[in-house]
This record gives structure tokens, C-alpha cells and sequence, in this order.
């Protein structure tokens, strides 16, 4: 019997230890396809963050390190100068990139770092319990903003796709939704195009995943699916937001 | 031949040729001829230089690089080794070899730019979150910072764990005529079958990590941690003692204070009195027993330990003579570093 389709060889056997609803699946999966696309296998180094994708070192079949919080763009550097053949990822949540690590996300995009970041933003502390990030919505209840965020109090969402694409070093920044097929196909259509600039010496990638978090921001996954195509979008627009080859 | 060179360039040069060829840091007094100077050498030899955002970022550079094989290092002073300590326990916790010079200066805070000796708990005692120690060494000439320093990465990967090299302002910033070692082949250092060099898959993944959500796996990790600790102490541990065979005093000091005090001893000498001085020069393992040997001597009548710090060194001093001698301290902080007149004073109005 023909097969016709199977499981990415880029993925351990490890059962996902995700919530159900949680898009991190798909986010690995769609990675772990992008890295056997591009025929990398046995010359790829991942790095997990802090957060709900910090056992990613258990699903990723290739070499991993784990990292400090927010720290990944800097241990991918130290990775990436040592090897520099190599394909480098860094897999970040909200919490991760856009607060305890801007300053090491800013100066890897700033520095044109050859690494693909892959970001999920689901604008929650999803493996603390539901905290608010920095990619919180106004209004959006979390354990840290109960009523609300309230914008004098917490300020606004980081946008940071818009953000990076600000600077020089990226060579491709975009951002995308795991929302649908249609949308799934262009996240990965855009994940792979951030290894293609990597594996062509282009410079920095990152590309931006509008992700759910059903069980922290308590609702079904079909709610949760929902409240990113409504709600998530609005603030943060998909789209690419830098592509040095179609400047 | 010996070369006249300032004691952060020579340590920088004596890492090179020790092997080291990842350098990530960040700018700060007084350490700042070390990053420069690896600036301008490390292209020459094929090796990467890269001036990070934050120490925190350059330690975790350290940690990536290390992880992927490389002899990394990093440097700092004071406030920026504070800065560091998360990554130092990472480091440690992953199981991972490289090397942090530390120039110290004066604090708590942004306290001064001048020698001090006041991070030694930092250094010996852990100074990020958990149970983890490093190799520490503590130079008290130039040239012993560049032969430390030449061999503490083979000494870091042995025993997969940081080295220290605590120096102070003084060593630093001082120009001594050294000589400097040959230049080590990368080709003949051990493997690093750990390291994950992208070639990993399936069951010969390389992890690097520090993680174990399984209270008896992290027990494992941090029992093989302090197993390797034992080993140190047994077979690291390094100290020097001089004129202490018929002391009726023997100072205690460590780094640019114990080269003062070699002064002030032969002064003491000079003048009849029966001085003499031990010196750590591993100050993680401390050289416990050896010292604890002295204090059982007859001769023996007191210890002074003296430090550029309001007391750190001296817990550990009468940890090892544990009672059988009094233990006295004399120390000069906020950057000011005593001269051998003022131990000999110190000494004499006894």
C-alpha cells in the first residue's frame, strides 16, 4: 500500500505534552517539516526557551540546548559563530522574546544574526498559569490583570514584528496564524522562507505565530481559534513585515 | 624571550594560546584591555570575537558556544560578573567547560574601579541559584594569571565546569615582563562527544540542558556535580607556602595581596620576626587540610589573613585552622590596596 503521507522525520517519537486547543503542536510540526524540506537533518541545532516549549529538546530530532529565559538569541549566536554551516533555530514564546528577552532579541535581529527564530505568541504565560505577557490584549483577563489589562497601568501589547522589521539585520520578518489550512500552509510557506534566507547567508529571520492557549485563556479550542482570527489579528496584523529579496 | 605586557592583555593572549577561540563580553573598567585586545588577535587565529549587548547576553553567548563545542570565554569585572551569574548556573548545570576572568573592583554596587578582593564569596561560594561551585583560581603576579590561565581550559573541559580567574584591578592593570607559553594545536584537544554540533539525530541527540523536572533525576545531577567536586579537591587543589617551616606568625592572603605580603614577610624577617605566608592559589577547592596542617604546628602561634575586603577569605581560614589558632584580619576596602608597611605595622604593634 502506498503511503501517502507520515510523520516528519524531524519529530521524536515523544508524545507533545501540549494542552488540547494548543497550537505549539502544529508550531513543531510545521518546523520539523521545514527542516526535512530543506535536507538539513544531522546539521541542525535547536535551541527550547523557558515556557510552555521548554521540553522542545524532547521533540525536535536534532541536537538541542536549552536556554535561560529569554536568552536563546544569544546561546543560537554563540551556537551559530561556532558553527556557522549549520542550520541555528530558536524557538521563543511571548513571554520568553518580547519581555525578559528584548534585549537579546533586538541585538540578534540589529547584529543580522544567520538564525531563524520561530515565535509564538499567544499573549499569555501559558506554563506559569496564565500570567499577563507583554503581547496581552487590552481588556484580555489574565491571573496578573484579573479585570482587564488596563492600558494605564500595563501600557500596550509589543508588536514585535512591526518592531524588528524596523531594523537593518533581519532579512525576513513575518507573521502568520495557525487559525486554518489556508493559514497553516502560509505559516509554513513563511517558516521555510526564514530557513531559505538562513541556508543562503542571508541574515536574521523570525517568523511571528499567532497561537491559542485554550486553557489559560479559558475557552474551547474552537473559542480560543476564534479569538486569534478576531480578536489577535486586529492587534497584530499577519502579514510580511521585511524581505531583503523584495525590498 | 620575556615580553613586557600589561596583565589583561597577557591574559588575553595566554587564553589564546591555551586554545580558546569563542570571546563574547561587554565593556567594563578594569578589564576593558582584555575585549579590545581580543578584538584586534582572534581574527588572526581563526577565532570569533563578538561585543554583546549586556553580560548577561555575553554569558549566555559563552553557554551557546560552549554547548556547541567551542573553548569560550568572557570576561568582566564586579557588576558585570553579578550580571553573569545566571548563566553561570546554567553553565554549570548543563555540564559545560569555559572560562570567566573576573578583574575585581571595589563594591556593593557600582562601588569603585580600583582592586578589591570583596567578590571571593561570589567566586568560591556559588553566587547564582543552586548547589554548583567552579574551579577558582586566584593569580598573584601577571605571570601566574598567564600560566592559569594557559591551562584552565584543558582544566575546564576535564571536569566539564567553569574556570574562574579571579583577579583584582591590580593584576588587571599592572606590566610585568612575562613569559609567554607556545601556542597550544586546537587538533590535540580531546574530543567533545557531548557537544552538540548539529550532527546529532535520533538516539545520538546531544541535549545540552539543565532540567529535571524529576526530583530524583536533578538529585542524580547534583550528587555527579559534587562527586567531581571531591575530584578537584583531590587533585587540583593548589597553594603556596613561604618561610612557613619556623613561623610563629603566618599570614594568610591570596592574589595581589599575597605578593604585598611576601614583601612585608621579608621585611619581618629582616627585622628577626619569625613571619611566614600562606598563600591559596586555588581558592575553590580551598587548600583546606594543607592550611589546617600548618595551624597543628608548634611553631605556629597565630594566623592574620589579610584581604583587599571587610573579612571573605578569613571564614575559610578559620574554617581549615578550626580553633587550633587564633585567626586575626587585617583588610583595606574601596580600592585602596595596603603596602608592606602597612602589614609590617600591622604585624609589629601586636
Amino acid at each position: 500500500m502506498a503511503v501517502v503521507f507520515k510523520k516528519t522525520k524531524m519529530l521524536t517519537d515523544v508524545p507533545f505534552h501540549y494542552c488540547p486547543g494548543c497550537t505549539h503542536g502544529v508550531a513543531h510540526r510545521l518546523v520539523a517539516e521545514c527542516l526535512e524540506e530543506i535536507n538539513c537533518e544531522g546539521n541542525v541545532i535547536g535551541i527550547a526557551p523557558v515556557g510552555c516549549a521548554v521540553f522542545a529538546y524532547n521533540y525536535f530530532n536534532c541536537d538541542m540546548l536549552e536556554a535561560a529565559h529569554g536568552r536563546a538569541p544569544s546561546l543560537a549566536t554563540g551556537i551559530k559563530r561556532t558553527h556557522p554551516d549549520t542550520v541555528v533555530f530558536a524557538y521563543q514564546g511571548d513571554g520568553d522574546l518580547a519581555s525578559i528577552g528584548t534585549a537579546e532579541i533586538i541585538h540578534a535581529a540589529a547584529r543580522g544574526e544567520n538564525i531563524t527564530v520561530i515565535f509564538i505568541n499567544n499573549a499569555i504565560y501559558g506554563m506559569t498559569g496564565g500570567q499577563m505577557a507583554p503581547t496581552t490584549l487590552v481588556g484580555q483577563r489574565s491571573t496578573t490583570s484579573q479585570a482587564g489589562r488596563t492600558v494605564p497601568l500595563n501600557g500596550n501589547p509589543i508588536r514585535v514584528a512591526e518592531m524588528l522589521a524596523t531594523l537593518d539585520g533581519p532579512a525576513y520578518i513575518a507573521r502568520v496564524a495557525l487559525t486554518d489550512p489556508a493559514n497553516v500552509r502560509k505559516a509554513k510557506q513563511a517558516i521555510k522562507r526564514g530557513f531559505d534566507m538562513q541556508l543562503n547567508k542571508k541574515g536574521f529571520s523570525l517568523i511571528e505565530v499567532l497561537s491559542t492557549c485554550p486553557t489559560n485563556w479559558g475557552m474551547t479550542p474552537v473559542q480560543a481559534t476564534d479569538f486569534v482570527k478576531n480578536e489577535m489579528t486586529k492587534e497584530f496584523p499577519l502579514g510580511v513585515f521585511k524581505d531583503i529579496d523584495k525590498a | 624571550m620575556k615580553k613586557l605586557m600589561k596583565g589583561n592583555e597577557a591574559v588575553a593572549e595566554a587564553a589564546i594560546r591555551g586554545g580558546m577561540r569563542a570571546f563574547f563580553g561587554y565593556p567594563i573598567t578594569p578589564q576593558n584591555e582584555i575585549p579590545e585586545y581580543l578584538s584586534r588577535r582572534l581574527p588572526e587565529v581563526g577565532g570569533v570575537f563578538i561585543q554583546a549587548e549586556s553580560e548577561v547576553s555575553a554569558i549566555n553567548m559563552v553557554y551557546g558556544a560552549a554547548g556547541a563545542g567551542a573553548r569560550a570565554m568572557t570576561s568582566s569585572s564586579s557588576p558585570g560578573i553579578s550580571l553573569k551569574q545566571e548563566g553561570i548556573s546554567y553553565i554549570c548545570g548543563a555540564e559545560l567547560p569555559c572560562v570567566i576572568v573576573n578583574m575585581v573592583r571595589g563594591g556593593p554596587g557600582l562601588g569603585g574601579i580600583q582592586p578589591a578582593q570583596s567578590d571571593y564569596f561570589q567566586a568560591v561560594k556559588g553566587g547564582g541559584h543552586g548547589d554548583y561551585h567552579m574551579l577558582v583560581y586566584g593569580p598573584h603576579t601577571v605571570q601566574e594569571a598567564v600560566d592559569l590561565m594557559y591551562d584552565a581550559f584543558d582544566k575546564a573541559d576535564e571536569y566539564r565546569l567553569p574556570v574562574m580567574i579571579l583577579g583584582d584591578g591590580m593584576i588587571g592593570q599592572i606590566m610585568e615582563a612575562v613569559e609567554l607559553p607556545e601556542m597550544k594545536d586546537p587538533a590535540t584537544f580531546p574530543k567533545k562527544p557531548w557537544a552538540a554540533d548539529g550532527t546529532g539525530i535520533g538516539k545520538d541527540r546531544r541535549v545540552i540542558n539543565s532540567l529535571y523536572i524529576e526530583p530524583d533525576a536533578l538529585e542524580v545531577v547534583n550528587h555527579r556535580l559534587f562527586d567531581r567536586y571531591e575530584l578537584l579537591k583531590e587533585r587540583e587543589t593548589r597553594y603556596e607556602e613561604y618561610l612557613t617551616e619556623d613561623a610563629e606568625i603566618v599570614i594568610v592572603a591570596y592574589g595581589t595581596v599575597a605578593r604585598i605580603a611576601k614583601s612585608a614577610v621579608n621585611e619581618l624577617r629582616a627585622r628577626g620576626k619569625k613571619v611566614g605566608l600562606f598563600r591559596p592559589i586555588t581558592l575553590y577547592p580551598y587548600p583546606e587540610k594543607a592550611l589546617n596542617e600548618v595551624a597543628k604546628e608548634a611553631s605556629v602561634k597565630k594566623f592574620v589573613t589579610i584581604e583587599l575586603s571587610m573579612g571573605q577569605m578569613v571564614e575559610d581560614v578559620r574554617l581549615a585552622v578550626n580553633g587550633l589558632k587564633p585567626v586575626e584580619f587585617f583588610g583595606r576596602t574601596g580600592g585602596n590596596v595596603m603596602t608592606p608597611d602597612d602589614i609590617v605595622d600591622f604585624i609589629e604593634k601586636e
